[in-house]
């Protein structure tokens, strides 16, 4: 039973710290987006909360709390306050199965960092937590009874489940690659610059813009088309509600750009041997410089996302469902022949 | 009293309760978001039995791919609370009630049975509910069945896109 209660405190622990590691994570990425928009767009974006406008952010949330909480007279009350709930609980409990590091050996205990990052189903599990994030944004969108929110809510859970496809088709390649789904196993593979961007440059494209549509980014941001849907899915909402979608976009983002870098980036894995730096397996401090790594990796994807959202105009909703079916789909299709054929040749 | 003893009570009666929830409630999408939660218990479930890669398949294919389109319909379709026919009498009430009893019983019996000795989930399980066992038995012992399936699925895509096609002529 003491080992029970030691797993279940050691779990608690990680999971206290991965939840303020994101919500810190909404907060840099909302200041970022604001600063580099306002960077491309000519301007000189928040300064006035803080020196530069840092503290901006926590205006931000400090504003969305104090707002009153409207609830349309005609929506359906359940579904509205549960719809945040899903949105913004998808997009935290993805982060059960992310290694952040590889392990701390305090002893004969070995740590791993992250809650459950050996678990054989890894990816999976991901998968099957992101086609469920699709109730959040459906729910939201017929509940609150708008027009608006419907059809925003409808064209968001198409382009989710369309694109939902190619994305999982796309990683099949890596999989192939690591012979296994656990994420640890996959960033295991990559060690020393053997990162599969190289290895799968098509699978990585494909992944990546999927990626895009999957979160509802620009140019994939039909969901919440303002100029023909007021706000989409959460035109409807206000205060704390709104927030909750404000930040499970940005937890998202976070995570997506944390997938990428665990499935093609190498993950944790310094870009060079650790003995190199004079570092131990199983130390703290390699434990502390793979996860700076990755929140390099991490950062640098955040800002890619930042930079497209500002440069590449939106899509037609056409030519989003042309791109997901006819040309992504049968692409990543050859991809994973292609891997075929290489690990035949190859071995 | 061990964890695994508490999770399955946990995780089984919230499976049982949304299934209630699921065919007693008036409102449909009330209805389908309790079966989504039922098949995540489910799901959970079948985690107690170390059943790994069909825990997640049963979230990715009924919770997140089914369920979702019968979401869409009811949505779309925009149905409101139910009003329940007035029945004097009902035959079909009757029939299902007593088939329940009998489906009842027999789980019964066979828990009784079989109960005699206590039960251990074998070591090998942990091995065989994985993505690679179930893999590996799939490229071996069931392959020629795996393969038809592969055909029956196939087929039915081809008939998908066939119908689909046809309206848009």
């Amino acid at each position: 039973m003491t080992e029970t209660l030691w797993l279940l405190i050691e779990v608690g622990v990680k999971a206290l710290f991965i939840i303020s590691m994101i919500l810190s994570a909404a907060a840099v990425l909302v200041y970022s987006e604001r600063k580099v928009s306002a960077f491309i767009q000519n301007r000189i974006g928040p300064n006035r909360v803080g020196p530069v406008g840092v503290l901006q952010p926590f205006a931000d949330v400090l504003k969305l709390f104090m707002k009153e909480d409207l609830v349309p007279r005609a929506a359906d009350r359940r579904f509205h306050s549960l719809a945040p709930i899903i949105s913004l609980g998808v997009a935290i409990s993805v982060y059960s199965v992310i290694p952040f590091a590889h392990y701390v050996q305090i002893g004969e205990r070995i740590i791993y960092m992250g809650i459950a990052p050996n678990v054989n189903v890894g990816y999976l599990f991901i998968l099957a937590l992101t086609s469920v994030g699709v109730y959040g944004v459906t729910l939201a969108g017929w509940s609150s009874n708008n027009k608006y929110s419907l059809l925003g809510g409808l064209r968001s859970s198409a382009q989710m489940i369309s694109y939902e496809l190619s994305m999982g088709l796309s990683i099949i390649g890596v999989f192939m690659l690591a012979g296994s789904f656990s994420l640890n196993d996959i960033v295991l593979q990559q060690e020393g610059l053997r990162w599969n961007i190289f290895l799968q440059p098509l699978g990585f494209i494909i992944f990546l813009v999927a990626t895009f549509a999957e979160t509802n980014r620009a140019p994939f941001d039909l969901p919440e088309a303002e100029p023909e849907l007021v706000g989409g899915y959460n035109t409807e909402y206000s205060g704390m509600k709104f927030g909750m979608f404000f930040l499970a976009e940005y937890a998202n983002m976070a995570t997506a750009s944390a997938i990428i870098s665990l499935l093609y980036l190498g993950g944790w894995q310094l870009p060079f041997s650790y003995n190199l730096i004079g570092l131990e397996a199983g130390s703290v401090s390699l434990a502390i410089v793979q996860f700076l790594c990755f929140l390099l990796k991490i950062l640098v994807l955040c800002f890619f996302f930042i930079w497209v959202r500002w440069t590449v105009p939106r899509f037609r909703y056409d030519q989003l469902m042309n791109l997901g079916w006819r040309k992504l789909l049968p692409l990543a299709l050859l991809n994973i022949v292609l891997t075929g054929i290489a690990m035949m040749i190859w071995g | 009293m061990n964890f695994t003893f508490i999770f399955f009570i946990v995780a089984g009666t919230l499976a049982i309760a949304s299934g209630i929830v699921t065919i007693r409630s008036k409102h449909p999408v009330l209805s389908a978001v309790s079966l989504v939660f039922h098949f995540f218990m489910l799901a959970a479930l079948y985690l107690t039995l170390n059943a790994q890669f069909v825990a997640v398949m049963q979230v990715l294919v009924y919770a997140g791919a089914i369920m979702v389109l019968v979401v869409f319909v009811i949505m779309l379709l925009n149905l409101g609370d139910e009003h329940s026919l007035k029945e004097r009498f009902s035959v079909q009430k009757i029939i299902a009630a007593s088939l329940g009893i009998v489906f009842l019983l027999q789980i019964l019996a066979i828990y009784f049975s079989f109960s005699s000795g206590k039960y251990e989930i074998s070591e090998k399980s942990i091995q065989i509910g994985t993505a690679q066992g179930i893999g590996k038995e799939l490229y071996s012992n069931y392959l020629i069945p795996f393969e038809a399936v592969g055909l029956l699925l196939l087929a039915a895509i081809i008939g998908a896109v066939i119908l689909a096609k046809k309206k848009i002529d």
